[in-house]
């Protein structure tokens, strides 16, 4: 079973060499996009906490900055 | 009505939303790896190599959507001045270019077996190659033009000419006499795909889209950061 699998009458190497691509290329993208992500959002935490504390509270009444911040996400 | 497309409004979704997506990509992705590799049976004519058609077929759908997505986006966003749906078209981008490779290259996978070949210089697969030059182009616009103005201009006169590739695309195999066989599924008339090779193409074409879903979503919060970090910069 697991070899008719992975044989496919010949056409294995194929059929397998497209699905590799395919989720390779879906792993790069995910990875590369989550790097960008992570490197701007640990950019705004350390611009946000060099601000003094006028400049702090004034950034904060906008909703945005706030949900950056507390941001959930693990993407 | 375009005051619900302001990004403040947006991030409170779309910072959230990921890892649903991301958790429902990989529910989908399994069951259509399943269906697509164990359980849909072989064609009469191309045996095994026919389930390379559950990654090449909807890459292709898919890249073709996103560029015409973004296309639609940059027009709407030119006219009524809406800064928001470029940024959006930007954050498509990424997904609908490698979907492009993709389509491409298990296209030439498939070609092998098939026709014997790697590569064919036949309408269709030419056509395709010029997409993905546009979305090259497309992107790089995005890196080259620092203004605004020119970079939504230059967006804008790209993606519109590559939309008159789309259609091309599409009826290639029509007009032309090509290695690629005709579309197997239609809207309006009868598919003539069986529904054991079309509901695996159906879930695999569903995942694919939820994959382009989380890298647009990613990609949308990580520009609205960019700018919010140039905010605090002005504060």
């Amino acid at each position: 079973m697991i070899s008719e699998i992975l044989l496919m009458n010949g056409y294995g190497l194929y059929v397998w060499s497209a699905f590799l691509f395919t989720l390779i290329s879906f792993a790069s993208l995910y990875f590369v996009v989550k790097t960008q992500y992570v490197k701007e959002r640990n950019k705004f935490i350390a611009k946000f906490g060099a601000l003094n504390s006028e400049r702090a509270s004034l950034a904060e009444t906008q909703s945005m900055n706030k949900e950056i911040l507390s941001s959930t996400s693990n993407i | 009505m375009f005051k619900y497309f302001e990004p403040n409004k947006i991030f409170s979704i779309t910072s959230k939303a990921p890892n649903y997506v991301l958790l429902l990509f990989f529910i989908v992705l399994s069951i259509g790896l399943f269906e697509a590799l164990v359980f849909s049976p072989e064609d009469y004519k191309q045996g095994d190599s026919v389930r390379i058609m559950y990654v090449h077929v909807p890459s292709a759908w898919i890249s073709l959507g996103i560029f015409s997505l973004i296309t639609f986006l940059s027009i709407v966003g030119y006219i009524f001045k809406i800064k928001n749906f470029f940024l959006i078209s930007k954050s498509l981008a990424p997904s609908g270019f490698i979907f492009n490779i993709i389509a491409l290259v298990t296209g030439s996978i498939w070609g092998r077996p098939t026709w014997g070949t790697w590569w064919a210089w036949d309408a269709r697969i030419t056509s395709m190659l010029i997409l993905a030059l546009f979305y090259l182009l497309y992107l790089l616009a995005w890196r080259i033009f620092n203004d605004k103005d020119k970079v939504f201009k230059a967006t804008l006169i790209i993606t519109v000419l590559g939309i008159i590739n789309v259609p091309i695309i599409k009826y290639s195999v029509d007009w032309w006499n090509t290695l690629h066989q005709p579309a197997s599924i239609n809207i309006f008339t009868k598919s003539s795909i069986d529904i054991s090779m079309l509901f695996p193409l159906m879930i695999m074409t569903a995942a694919f889209a939820l994959f382009s879903l989380l890298i647009f979503l990613m990609k949308y919060n990580t520009e609205l950061i960019k700018i919010k970090n140039k905010g605090l910069d002005r504060l």
